[in-house]
């Protein structure tokens, strides 16, 4: 028994500390998305956020400066994207391509610059995202061990989920977030309505990017302690996937996430275990499963329905 | 419409203009890391036009890329978005790994058995997920995504079975056969001085791209798939139909991601190495496809322009400059030829002033 209550805590502290890097990433696509600009370029933007964060936390040691600055590296190829598409009308697609080569280029290329390597330094205990509560649970019996694996966990768990909340409110509670699905739906509408279509898609995108960068950031400030080539890889994609699986709602892309972040979770706790199963195979079940859950329950997805489409002021 | 403005606006030309802003900003970003651009260039384009040696090799990077790049062109002339070339380019290497290394086969069957198995597996991951997209309205972007992480996984785990892995301790498969390998004749190789991975994949590549413009600009197969990327609902009232034309896109389109998997592990790799991280094939084939604006002949140009600059990227290290540099190039450029339409409006809007 104390076996299977430790083991399913293991589970639930792995699931949270790879959740909050796809949540940031998938509430942030959630408003580019919404308001009608398909970012792909998600991707790019946790890289470079990923980058920024670690390097910033090194040389200052200060976790918060270095996690806001990933967020402000993410937002300035938000913006990048933003020109792109909403001034100039680009392809979202072939724009979002562009950003996933130029982003993860950028952050080597600085890398290899700065630190001789294209991994930057690990980091400090002090300079990472700091853990929460770790002196009020206490190692001990099962139980404590397995309240002390759930709750005591990076102040970017916790951070991750208020933001969540925060974000549900600003969609459904505030005007911005009436107007902003407004625009993802029929801009014409909202335009003839008053509402700056392009002002809107503008803020959303680089929101988008603020978020995706502070998702890179926390992959490499709090559930791993540096930057590498390979530190996104598909992090991004996964993100829109749940964007998708849940959607086009925050609140659904957070179930997506943690679908996502319990199979990173399961495949470093197998990984590490003794267990005679094939850690590919346990690993390749949640997209699986993503699949049979779209067939049986979830069925189409409606997609906002001026999403990827340039728009054009009337005059 | 002068004959200077008609240059100006052709699809060429914002290319052309894209390349060479990518190659200025590529500049201006090895400055600000204290690289001398000049020395970094020169070193870049000295490797690709060195030898043939150097030559080839520029060609057998390109190959895979110009083999997705069709694969891309194709899907995105036809309405879809195959963000999954990917995983088909990964099931295709597996698949021809697998023939390769277990069936007994005489050279030249052989290849064309792991080609076809290629095809097969890289088509069928494209069907399923047309298939779910026509059948229960499964955003094909989303399924795309997991079917590029199902294949990875899967490739590793097949290169884990016993019957299939390296005997070694190497992290890979065995080799396949020399006799499934496409490799020029080693006297040709010899004769011309080229580099030993020099392949008959680049005129798989050429009959591919052949292929894919007959298709889509000769045959009604290609203009009903056309029809439906271009409007669905006003091709199915003209009677075709649409699910049907989406799946076979799909199809066609992941036959030839597969087939480019097979070309790279029987030309170069002869070998799947368990991976730790996704590879981005797939989005190296949607720049050429992009480089060439989903023209089989400029994918092919533009997949040999790509391969080149690789090539001469992997080279960089030599001098100390960063060879990653190369992705802010590509970067760079496909970020203006998505932009680059804005110029065309200008000149348009200048010529309406003038009335």
């Amino acid at each position: 028994m104390d076996n299977v209550i430790n083991t399913v805590g293991i589970i639930i502290y792995a699931t949270l500390l790879y959740t909050p890097p796809l949540l940031f990433a998938a509430m942030g696509s959630c408003f580019s998305e919404v308001s009608g600009v398909v970012n792909i370029g998600i991707e790019g933007m946790m890289t470079i956020g990923a980058f920024t964060g670690a390097t910033v936390a090194h040389f200052t040691g200060n976790p918060w400066l270095g996690f806001i600055c990933g967020g402000l590296a993410g937002m300035a190829f938000g913006l990048l994207h933003g020109v792109a598409t909403v001034q100039f009308g680009a392809d979202q697609t072939i724009s979002g391509t562009a950003i996933n080569f130029l982003a993860p280029g950028v952050a080597i290329v600085t890398a290899k610059a700065i630190f001789n390597s294209s991994d930057t330094i690990p980091l400090e205990p002090t300079s990472k995202i700091p853990t929460l509560f770790s002196d009020v649970f206490t190692s001990g019996t099962a139980w404590s061990n397995f309240m002390k694996n759930i709750f005591s966990t990076y102040a970017s768990t916790y951070l991750v989920f208020v933001v969540l909340i925060l974000v549900w409110f600003v969609f459904y509670k505030t005007r911005f977030g009436l107007r902003m699905r407004a625009c993802g739906e029929h801009p014409l509408a909202c335009q003839s309505l008053g509402i700056d279509v392009q002002r809107t898609r503008m803020i959303c995108v680089c929101i988008s990017g603020f978020m995706a960068g502070l998702g890179g950031a926390c992959m490499t400030m709090a559930t791993t302690n540096q930057f590498r080539p390979t530190s996104i890889v598909g992090q991004g994609f996964i993100a829109i996937a749940a964007v998708i699986f849940g959607k086009f709602r925050p609140q659904g892309a957070m179930l997506g996430c943690l679908l996502f972040g319990m199979c990173s979770g399961l495949r470093v706790v197998i990984g590490t275990s003794s267990l005679n199963i094939s850690a590919q195979l346990i690993s390749m079940i949640p997209y699986v499963v993503t699949v049979i859950v779209l067939i049986l329950f979830v069925g189409k997805s409606h997609v906002p329905a001026a999403n990827g489409k340039p728009f054009v002021k009337a005059k | 419409m002068s004959k200077l403005e008609k240059i100006l606006q052709s699809a060429f030309f914002r290319t052309l203009l894209s390349i060479l802003i990518g190659f200025a900003v590529g500049a201006i970003f090895l400055l600000a890391v204290n690289i001398s651009p000049v020395e970094a260039y020169e070193k870049l384009f000295t490797s690709i036009f060195s030898s043939p040696k150097s030559l080839s090799y520029c060609v057998v990077y390109a190959t895979p890329l110009i083999i997705l790049g069709l694969s891309v062109a194709f899907s995105f002339r036809t309405g879809v978005f195959n963000i999954g070339a990917e995983g088909q380019f990964v099931v295709g290497s597996m698949a021809a790994c697998v023939v390769g290394i277990l069936v007994p086969a005489p050279p030249v069957i052989l290849p064309i058995l792991c080609i076809a198995a290629a095809a097969i597996a890289g088509a069928l991951w494209g069907v399923i997920v047309g298939f779910l997209k026509v059948k229960w309205g499964i955003n094909e972007v989303l399924s795309m995504i997991m079917f590029n992480w199902i294949a990875f996984y899967l490739s590793n785990y097949i290169a884990d079975i016993p019957l299939i892995k390296s005997d070694g301790n190497a992290e890979a498969t065995k080799n396949v056969q020399e006799a499934a390998m496409i490799l020029l004749p080693k006297s040709w190789i010899e004769g011309l001085g080229l580099c030993n991975s020099a392949s008959w994949g680049i005129f798989i590549a050429a009959a591919l791209a052949v292929m894919v413009y007959i298709i889509i600009e000769k045959t009604s197969l290609g203009y009903r798939l056309k029809a439906v990327g271009f409007n669905r609902d006003a091709a199915e009232y003209g009677g075709i139909n649409a699910n049907r034309s989406i799946m076979t896109a799909l199809a066609i389109s992941g036959a030839m991601s597969g087939i480019a998997g097979a070309t790279n592990l029987l030309g170069i790799g002869q070998r799947i190495a368990i991976f730790s991280a996704q590879e981005s094939y797939g989005f190296q084939g949607i720049i050429a496809a992009l480089i060439g604006a989903n023209n089989p002949l400029g994918v092919f140009v533009g997949g040999l322009f790509y391969g080149a600059i690789k090539y001469g990227g992997s080279r960089l290290n030599l001098i100390g400059a960063p060879s990653e540099v190369v992705n802010v190039i590509m970067g760079t450029v496909i970020f203006f030829i998505a932009v680059s339409h804005v110029f065309k409006f200008r000149l348009k809007k200048e010529k309406g002033g003038k009335k």
